[in-house]
This record gives structure tokens, C-alpha cells and sequence, in this order.
């Protein structure tokens, strides 16, 4: 995969368990948000295969990819919701666009989703409004009001205080215990990936290692053992 | 050093591709036209947005050019000793040329500028990457209503800058240099022909309207995801707007066999 002539990644083969929060770490600049658009069908690669779902994406027409993409949702590291639309126009967008869902049901809906992710008083709120907590849960409540089977989310916790942090990390939680719903979470934070994964997808500047996060932990790879241990100890200073 | 046949064959390969992706772009904007859902309320919102918000631009601009044309047709008229035919000058002058070519041009700088860089804050905050996960299609959504909305509102600013010139000949013809009013508005009735001016006016200003559109939703659309890119997409927009409008003006002026 490059963009231009820098190349971003090669030969890079990973998977993600269906029903489980798996966490891509890395670095900076290597790529992790660029596995997320590839597994969304936002970017092709020059080679190789993506498969969500059993279809290898790279190869679908526009009309299949959208079917797909009715699987899924994405929250996006700035929400990307629409800045002209407010909060509630937002998350009814989806529902009017490809449901079948009457107005007073796209509002009840729209409106349950809102104090479930604990921003109900916002619907009438435009994004520019809102503080950077409050984007990232209506971002993730647009991701989520389709009931996806698979959520990529792209950076949930960059910028955010602890408390937010704490808050969006739940929210996922419970989200994938309640629906079973598959997660890609694209991340750099160590202390929330350790608390929350259940896979790691680690990305290296010349590899990919996967597992667990205590697999990881005790992995023999000194860069990977480096960068996890680093953000652990943080971690345990920060609590004690 | 470049090699400037290299750089030379580099851009004109660059314009192919270029025109090559616009008219793939123009092909998707024309067949999402016709298909549901229409988003009449998004068309009607951005025809405020295009339309009526460059009313105050358009009747100043108007009155101006129309008010110059005045003057300058009075010192040469009466030289001449025909300052009935002020009317029919200043008319058959915005009518044919003036008012769409600079009603176009200022579409271009005001609402065309603002359509790309609406679009292109979109690309680089990935509004429409957030559309396309959600399986809805960003040009349906933002790109038609924004280009019909250019290709109706071109022609209805156009009339209005006419109207305004009009106006703005008869304030200086006939308040400034006490002409006779009667003079002016006939003189302006007996030479305007409709084929030949107003209909030609009408084709060119819907024409352009659709050059605008286009060339202003492609550029946004396309721009490079900074605020750079956004930028310059903005500048190219004017940039490409206004030599389109020109040459196309000569087109079609020369095509129309006047």
C-alpha cells in the first residue's frame, strides 16, 4: 500500500476476530488509520486482498461495496459529521437515506441513541457546538444507529481528558458486549488498549505482530516489548 | 534540470487526465439528476444560498456597468447626433454580452469560490468519507443540489443584472442628461430582437451556469485534503471559471451567427 511513492505498508497480513475489540497500536505515521479506510473501502491498495465479511472489498462494484457497507459504521477521529446538519440531522441522515423508518421512529431512535451516549440534550446542537467529548459520542452514535456488525473507530481517545477517555471507552465496551458487535479500534494509547482489548494488531515499522495484550506484554520482540512496557509503567505511576 | 520536453509532455498528459476525470465526474452529477431522491429541499437551500445571497452584488454591479454604458453611449451618441438610440445601446450591449459574461463572473468569485471551499473543507474533514461509510452517496447528497442550483440561478442573476443596467442607462440617460424617456425605452424596444439577443442571452447565462457548477463542485471535490489544497482549489476555481466563461462566450457568439 503507498500513497504516491511512499510506501505505507508491504506485505502486510493481519486479521481481526469477529464479535471482539481489537486494537491497532503502532506509532505514528505507520499506517494504523490506513488499514482502517482499507478495511472500509475508502482507499484501494495497489495489491493484495481485503476480506470483511467473506468479500474481498478491493474487488467489489460501488453497488456491493455500499452493501457492505450497510455492515458497518465508522467513527472518525473528527466525527466527520456533517457541519450544516445538526446533531439530530445527523444521526437521522442514515436512517432516512437507506431505511424504511417513519419519522416518529427515526426520532425515538435518534433520541434513545443520544441518551445512551449521554449527549440527549444536544440534538439541536450543530458540531461546532459541541465540546471535543460530546463529537467524538455523537460521532460514535452516528457509527452505531444502523446497529453495524462491524464499528472501526479511528482514534476514539486523541485529545481527550481522562474522564472522556474513560467515558468512550465504556460506551465501546458495553456496546460490543450488548450487541456482539465487532470492533476495530485504531489507537496509540497503551493504557487503553490494555484495558479494553481483546486482540492487539501491533504495528512495527517492518512487521505486524498479533495477540492478546499480555501476550504482547511478554513478547520477546524488544520494540514491541518497549513500546507497550513504556506505556504500562505510565500507566501504573498515573494510578499509584 | 527538467528536461522541458519531459515537463512539457508531463503537463499536457496531467490536462488529459485532468479532462478525462471531469467528464467523469460530469457523467455521475448527470445520471444522480435523474434518480431518486430528487433533494429538492437541498436545491431549494442552495438557491438561497447561491441566488439570494448575491442579489445585493448583482444589482450594484448592474446599476454600475449600466450607469458607465450610459455615460460613455451619451458622449459618443451625441457626437454623432443620435442620443435617441441610448436605449438600444445600452441594451443590446448588456442584453447580448455584459450581463452574462459578468454576471458569470461574478457567480464565479462569489458563489462558485464558496461551493469549493465548502466541498473541499468536506474532503479534508472527511464529511463525505463519513457519507460514503454510511452508504449514501456524496454526490447525490452535496454535489447535484449545489450544481443544479448554479445551472438555474446563472440565468435568473443574469436577467437581474440586465434589469438593473437598464435601469442604471435610463438614470444617467435620462436624469443625468435630461434624454427623453419615452426615446430610451422605445429605442430599447425596436432593437432588441428576441432570437437574435434575448434568447442567445439565455442559452449563454444557462451555459455558464453549468460551467460554473461543474467546474466549482469538481474542484472542491477534488481538492487535496489541507488547508492548503483547499485554498488553491478555491483560486483555481475563479481562476478556471473566468477563461472558461470567455472562450465559451466567443463560442458561442460565433455559433449563434451574429
Amino acid at each position: 500500500m503507498a500513497y504516491g511513492r511512499r510506501r505505507v505498508f508491504d506485505a502486510l497480513s493481519c486479521h481481526f476476530p469477529r464479535g471482539r475489540i481489537s486494537v491497532i497500536l503502532g506509532g505514528s505515521g505507520l499506517g494504523k488509520s490506513t488499514i482502517l479506510r482499507l478495511i472500509g473501502g475508502l482507499t484501494r491498495p495497489q495489491a493484495g486482498a481485503v476480506i470483511v465479511d467473506g468479500h474481498d472489498i478491493t474487488r467489489l462494484s460501488q453497488r456491493g461495496l455500499d452493501l457492505v457497507r450497510r455492515k458497518m459504521g465508522m467513527m472518525f477521529q473528527g466525527g466527520a459529521l456533517l457541519d450544516s446538519y445538526s446533531v439530530f440531522e445527523n444521526l437521522a441522515l442514515p436512517l432516512r437515506e437507506n431505511g424504511s423508518h417513519t419519522e416518529q421512529e427515526i426520532a425515538s431512535l435518534v433520541h434513545r441513541i443520544l441518551d445512551a451516549v449521554a449527549v440527549g440534550d444536544a440534538d439541536e446542537l450543530f458540531p461546532r457546538q459541541l465540546s471535543g467529548g460530546m463529537l467524538r459520542r455523537v460521532a460514535l452514535a452516528r457509527a452505531i444507529i444502523r446497529k453495524p456488525e462491524l464499528l472501526l473507530c479511528d482514534e476514539p481517545f486523541s485529545g481527550l481528558d481522562p474522564a472522556s477517555i474513560r467515558h468512550i471507552e465504556a460506551l465501546l465496551i458495553e456496546i460490543n458486549k450488548k450487541f456482539a458487535m465487532t470492533m476495530i479500534v485504531v489507537s496509540h494509547d497503551v493504557h487503553s488498549t490494555v484495558r479494553m482489548a481483546d486482540h492487539v494488531v501491533m504495528i512495527l515499522e517492518d512487521r505486524v505482530l498479533e495477540g492478546t495484550p499480555a501476550e504482547l506484554l511478554q513478547s520477546s520482540d524488544p520494540k514491541a516489548a518497549e513500546f507497550l512496557r513504556e506505556g504500562v509503567e505510565r500507566l501504573q505511576k498515573i494510578c499509584s | 534540470m527538467t528536461n522541458p520536453v519531459s515537463f512539457l509532455g508531463y503537463r499536457a498528459l496531467r490536462f488529459v487526465e485532468e479532462l478525462g476525470a471531469m467528464a467523469a465526474f460530469t457523467v455521475e452529477t448527470a445520471r444522480t439528476i435523474f434518480m431518486p431522491p430528487l433533494r429538492f429541499e437541498a436545491f431549494v437551500r442552495e438557491l438561497y444560498k447561491l441566488g439570494v445571497r448575491s442579489l445585493f452584488i448583482i444589482c450594484v454591479c448592474g446599476l454600475a456597468v449600466g450607469m458607465v454604458l450610459g455615460l460613455q453611449g451619451h458622449h459618443t451618441l451625441t457626437r454623432f447626433g443620435a442620443q435617441r438610440s441610448l436605449g438600444a445601446v445600452v441594451g443590446l450591449s448588456l442584453i447580448r454580452e455584459l450581463g452574462p459574461v459578468l454576471t458569470a463572473l461574478l457567480v464565479a468569485g462569489r458563489a462558485g469560490s464558496s461551493t469549493t471551499a465548502e466541498i473541499g473543507t468536506m474532503v479534508a474533514t472527511e464529511q463525505l468519507d463519513g457519507l460514503r461509510m454510511l452508504s449514501i452517496d456524496p454526490v447525490s447528497l452535496i454535489i447535484k443540489p449545489k450544481a443544479v442550483a448554479m445551472l438555474f440561478t446563472t440565468p435568473l442573476l443574469t436577467a437581474l443584472f440586465i434589469v438593473c443596467g437598464l435601469y442604471g442607462g435610463y438614470l444617467v440617460g435620462v436624469g443625468q442628461f435630461g434624454g427623453d424617456a419615452g426615446s430610451y425605452m422605445s429605442s430599447l424596444r425596436s432593437n432588441v430582437d428576441f432570437h437574435n439577443d434575448i434568447a442567445c442571452s439565455i442559452v449563454k447565462s444557462a451555459i455558464f451556469g453549468l460551467l460554473l457548477g461543474l467546474i466549482a463542485t469538481y474542484r472542491g471535490y477534488t481538492s487535496t485534503p489541507t488547508a492548503e489544497g483547499v485554498s488553491t482549489a478555491t483560486t483555481s476555481t475563479v481562476v478556471i471559471s473566468s477563461v472558461t466563461v470567455l472562450l465559451t462566450d466567443y463560442l458561442i457568439t460565433a455559433a449563434w451567427g451574429i
